[in-house]
């Protein structure tokens, strides 16, 4: 427990603490290096804001319309024919939220820790989620539009399927470990 | 097929509210989206700067070379398509490394770097390479052994035991990324690449 935290804690420090001193230890005018490649960020910082508006825009309009909800309760007779775990109906909004917002599948996952408990089936269940995958639409969209690439050819189906096989490992995982 | 979610997700997303009668919520959620659009870039800008600095850095001291080197073996049969001495290998590595740790903000700048030098070798301009999708696949499924973000929610909800999701997140993370790694190159070959 400690330990990872620790490192969590001293990971960033330790690389701004490094690679300088390095940097200057092989004769590399570090300042002035800094600055040249922190321009960069700002050029491609702008650069994203269109994909960034086009994405946040489609997915906001979606989860606050109550469409998201919508989809989550045609989920659920599905859940139940299955003769699933009912519990795992909770987690439901989390993965449906998890490939496309990273802050919204957050909130999500922040809101069921506290509903049903962070010790909880669902409560780690999320935990395991969160921490696993990443927002594929987001990722794909920001990373493409920074340098002009339009046509994303099989990427998506990838990126989904892998999140896919992430959601069902997790409740695979939590059911054994935990269940 | 992006066009098509985006479309979907917006076009369902105004039918909804228009039969639940809320449909304020449309312009509302819009505008605030597009305004959130420009506070991520601004934020991410600083971010962003601070680790393409401190990445020049260690690039003009030869670390990322290293790393590179070090890394090769497994990161260079992931990529065929790149030159074993291609530059877009050091902030893929860099990137990787940052997403195993959890360190999401700091993974963005060195994927967004990532991608302009894969751009650069990439003969259609519009369209993505191999070696791309390659890592966006390896990055939106990448394993992570310190998801510290969600243990600081964890620890604040009183768990009796904040990290111990870190063992299933591995897992799970490591079936993701494995099917991901397969999946890309099954497409890969289907397409004839």
């Amino acid at each position: 427990m400690t330990i990872i935290s620790e490192l969590a804690r001293w990971a960033i420090p330790f690389i701004l603490f490094f690679v300088p001193l390095y940097g200057y230890l092989h004769k590399v005018p570090v300042y002035e290096t800094f600055v040249e490649g922190a321009e960069n960020g700002f050029k491609t910082a702008i650069k994203i804001i269109p994909f960034l508006i086009g994405m946040l825009v489609s997915i906001k309009v979606f989860v606050d319309s109550g469409a998201l909800d919508m989809l989550i309760n045609l989920l659920r007779p599905l859940f139940l024919a299955m003769d699933w775990n009912p519990d795992l109906l909770g987690i439901i909004p989390l993965a449906v939220m998890r490939p496309l917002s990273g802050s919204g599948a957050l909130g999500v996952a922040t809101e069921l820790i506290h509903q049903y408990g962070p010790d909880s089936f669902i409560g780690r269940l999320a935990s395991t989620l969160q921490g696993s995958t990443d927002t594929t639409f987001f990722v794909l969209a920001v990373y493409f539009g920074s340098v002009g690439i339009k046509k994303h050819r099989y990427a998506l189906k990838v990126g989904l399927l892998a999140d896919a096989v992430g959601l069902i490992a997790s409740i695979w995982i939590v059911s054994r470990v935990f269940g | 097929m992006v066009n098509l979610i985006w479309l979907v997700m917006l076009i369902c997303g105004i039918i909804v509210a228009a039969l639940n009668g809320n449909i304020d919520q449309v312009t509302a959620s819009a505008l605030q989206a597009s305004e959130l659009g420009v506070e991520v870039a601004i934020e991410l800008m600083g971010v962003m700067s601070l680790w393409l600095g401190i990445m020049h850095i260690a690039e003009k001291a030869g670390l990322i070379r290293h790393l590179a080197r070090i890394s090769a073996p497994v990161v260079r049969k992931l990529f065929p398509s790149l030159r074993a001495d291609s530059p877009a290998f050091g902030p893929i590595v860099m990137n990787l490394c940052a997403n195993i740790l959890g360190l999401g903000n700091a993974a963005t700048p060195f994927g967004l770097k990532a991608m302009q030098e894969l751009q650069k070798e990439n003969p259609d301009q519009e369209t993505a390479s191999p070696a791309m999708i390659t890592f966006l696949a390896l990055n939106t499924s990448c394993i992570t052994i310190i998801p510290a973000t969600i243990i600081a929610v964890r620890m604040k909800a009183g768990s009796a035991n904040p990290v111990e999701i870190i063992g299933t997140t591995v897992f799970a993370t490591g079936c993701a990324m494995a099917s991901a790694i397969i999946a890309d190159v099954l497409f890969r070959k289907r397409n004839g690449l």
